[in-house]
């Protein structure tokens, strides 16, 4: 059992995940593969009902989705494993490099104490399985730091994160 | 030195309740071990052999007076009365219950230090030259940079979760004084053509089990694109680093594999498209911590001394601790006091709450209230006025902390081993102490002249003992504790690795082979001014092999 967060909230997941050889239904917000997005590239852009998601696993990489970004509305980034953190890099390089305007979604392996981390780099939404992590979620016991030593996610317009430090690299979360 | 302001104070007390919170949710049980095991490491703390184990880092190695008494307090009250210092600038404690690491980390807090990120796959505490600020030969203190990369590197958010773990270190003069070649970056400060200061970068040096040398990625980054070109090298790293199997996951690995051009690019490309970002450093920001580092109030001394003098003339002891613990300070009137943590059968690196407390006074009252901890396990005085040389000693001497052989065979790294680490496959102290005792003799230890030992425990190499002039890696086979020699290595400017000799010894075999090395120098060197490892360099390792193993036939 899955929750979707964005921030403390929970709210409902309208992405379907499609796995291989299925019709793609239409007017259903779909959550594909890369393989499956980049077999049914066609099929893809001419759909022209609901959402369309990619989820990238950790080893994938960012440059295969950069030419269709204006497609996607959604792309899933995976962690495998709690220690795995590479999606936190590819989290930013969307948002800051490639100016991905759609929602970032965590999706795998994570834990309460990363998810300060995660909204650092970026990420808009995470897909909870880990019961402890949904429960402190929900209850707002977020145990997330407010002050920065560094800047994370540059995003035009960003909210929350100010330079207020005493330092230009330091950060405070408002 | 560094002074937290109100904002680092902000941070560290957070990151202790944070800590505290995740503990109380192990001890409660809320948190099972799997998932509280990186949280613990992030802030230091292991679970080891016989207990939990606490590595507390003490940034590029500076404290001052009140920090070495606290860290001498912690030891008292929370462990068992004594602490280790590492070749990571770090001290460790090896028995502290974990109800309490809360407590010692608020107790740090209160003197501005913290044990954030000195474990884990992360970026962990930065190093720099011992000496630094005191040495003649300095282009810059590499400090204010090292303090600028700690906060920069401190909870970064994305780079917490790395392949494995990150190693940067600092030098600001030409000689080498920190290994920085063995790191995962190695900077050195220096000016470029346009006198602007800036850094040589180095990426990819090691040790553990695949020893390398960093390669030189820049021979010139200017001072504002410090943290611009590390987050650069880092994200690549992050990217692209093997996760797939742990002892190929260091980025000295990926430069090997990728090579360096192709990862220099890389490096260069996303180094290209960030550099313009907020992480250029303004010039009034890095002016600001440099003058955290101003120097202290120096005043103009003769560079002879008259109650130094009289004192060598009269104590041959102390005049042979001057000689060899002493160097050269670029005030004159001043030395550099290097204090072994190697008295003679003691394990490396160990000293007692009773010694920080006497290393603390001394500290403040002698050297302007500045320590330092060096990658060789010892502890420094940076600036003592060479009048106050034998007051200086005889304290030391009192609280048994005036070996006269820095630099020499017996001041020596060694890993803590299978004492107490659960990595170990060999024990190392026991090595060390027997070394320490048959080479005891300081008459002996003068006429072998510079020698450096180092002895790791296992093939993570702690102990360094792949640049070590004679290196020992303690192997368990077929349940006996095995020891290989290497060498030949050196960690300085000049940096090498050292080679395998041959076949291992025994336990009870290595001092003697160790005493068969030096004696097989002795005899080839063309004079007493020609170091081991220079004669090394020179004769090559066949007559030390003859030496060692005087049965196995010659090869054709």
């Amino acid at each position: 059992m899955a929750t979707l967060f964005r921030g403390h909230v929970a709210e409902e997941d309208t992405f379907i995940p499609l796995e291989g050889e299925q019709p793609l239904p239409s007017g259903e917000d779909i959550l594909v593969s890369l393989s499956v997005f980049e077999e049914n590239l066609d099929m893809l852009r001419s759909r022209n009902s609901g959402r369309l998601g990619v989820l990238l696993e950790a080893g994938e990489e960012l440059e295969s989705l950069s030419q269709h970004l204006d497609l996607i509305d959604l792309i899933g980034l995976d962690f495998p494993s709690f220690a795995d953190g590479r999606s936190f890099s590819k989290a930013r390089l969307l948002k800051e490099r490639y100016g991905f305007a759609g929602e970032v979604r965590a999706t795998g392996d994570i834990r309460i104490d990363q998810v300060g981390h995660m909204r650092r780099c970026g990420f808009d939404t995470m897909l909870i399985t880990h019961a402890p992590t949904v429960k402190s979620l929900t209850e707002i016991k977020d145990p997330a730091l407010f002050v920065h030593y560094q800047p994370a996610l540059q995003r035009p317009g960003a909210a929350g994160e100010r330079a207020t430090g005493p330092r230009a690299w330091t950060r405070r979360t408002a | 030195m560094y002074r937290y302001d109100q904002f680092d104070h902000e941070f560290v007390n957070a990151r202790v309740a944070q800590f505290r919170d995740q503990v109380d949710r192990r001890v409660s049980g809320a948190l099972s071990e799997d998932n509280f095991k990186p949280l613990r490491l992030q802030n230091g703390v292991y679970l080891q052999l016989h207990a939990y184990m606490l590595r507390v880092a003490i940034p590029y190695g500076t404290l001052n007076g009140a920090q070495m008494r606290m860290l001498a307090h912690i030891a008292r009250k929370y462990d068992r009365d004594y602490g280790h210092f590492t070749t990571r600038q770090n001290i460790q404690y090896n028995w502290p219950k974990l109800e309490d690491i809360p407590d010692i980390l608020a107790d740090l807090a209160s003197v501005e230090m913290h044990a954030i990120q000195t474990s884990g796959n992360c970026i962990r505490n930065v190093t720099a030259d011992h000496f630094a600020a005191a040495s003649a030969d300095e282009v810059a203190d590499p400090r204010p940079y090292a303090e600028i990369l700690r906060q920069w590197s401190t909870v970064h958010p994305e780079f917490l979760f790395l392949p494995r773990k990150f190693k940067i270190a600092v030098i600001g003069a030409p000689t080498d004084r920190a290994a920085m070649q063995f790191h995962d970056i190695g900077l050195e400060v220096k000016r470029g053509d346009n006198g602007g200061l800036g850094f040589a970068v180095y990426v990819g040096g090691g040790l553990g089990r695949t020893p390398m040398i960093a390669k030189k990625m820049r021979d010139f980054l200017p001072e504002e694109d410090l943290l611009s070109y590390c987050e650069a090298v880092l994200r690549v790293y992050n990217l692209y680093g093997r996760r797939d199997n742990k002892y190929k996951a260091r980025i000295k690995i990926l430069v090997h594999e990728t090579g360096l051009e192709e990862l220099k690019k890389d490096i260069e490309a996303e180094f290209d498209r960030i550099k313009d970002s907020v992480l250029k450093l303004p010039d009034e920001d890095v002016r600001a911590i440099e003058a955290y580092f101003a120097a202290p109030d120096f005043v103009e001394l003769p560079a002879t001394s008259a109650p130094l003098e009289a004192r060598k003339a009269s104590d041959r002891s102390f005049a042979r601790w001057v000689n060899q613990n002493v160097h050269a300070h670029k005030r004159s009137g001043y030395g550099i006091v290097t204090v072994a943590v190697k008295g003679t059968g003691e394990a490396p690196g160990d000293a007692s709450s009773d010694q920080m407390d006497v290393l603390a006074d001394l500290g403040e009252r002698y050297s302007f209230d500045e320590l330092r901890i060096s990658h060789i396990q010892n502890v420094i005085l940076p600036h003592v006025r060479l009048d106050d040389l034998p007051s200086v000693y005889d304290a030391l001497r009192d609280a048994k902390l005036a070996s006269a052989n820095a630099g020499l065979i017996t001041d020596m790294i060694a890993c803590p081993g299978l004492d107490y680490c659960a990595l170990a496959t060999a024990r190392s102290i026991p090595v060390a102490q027997d070394i320490s005792e048959r080479f005891a003799s300081l008459e002996r230890q003068n006429e072998i002249g510079e020698l450096k030992l180092k002895i790791s425990g296992c093939i993570n190499a702690c102990g360094h003992h792949h640049v070590g002039h004679i290196g020992i890696l303690g192997v368990e086979k077929r349940g006996e504790e095995l020891y290989q020699v290497t060498l030949g290595g050196s960690g300085d400017e000049q940096a090498a690795i050292g080679q395998i000799i041959g076949r291992g010894f025994a336990a009870n075999e290595i001092t003697d082979a160790v005493e068969t090395i030096v004696n097989t120098y002795l005899g080839k060197r063309l004079s007493d001014d020609e170091t081991f490892v220079e004669t090394y360099r020179r004769v090559g390792p066949q007559p030390f092999k003859d030496a060692l193993y005087p049965s196995v036939p010659e090869a054709a």
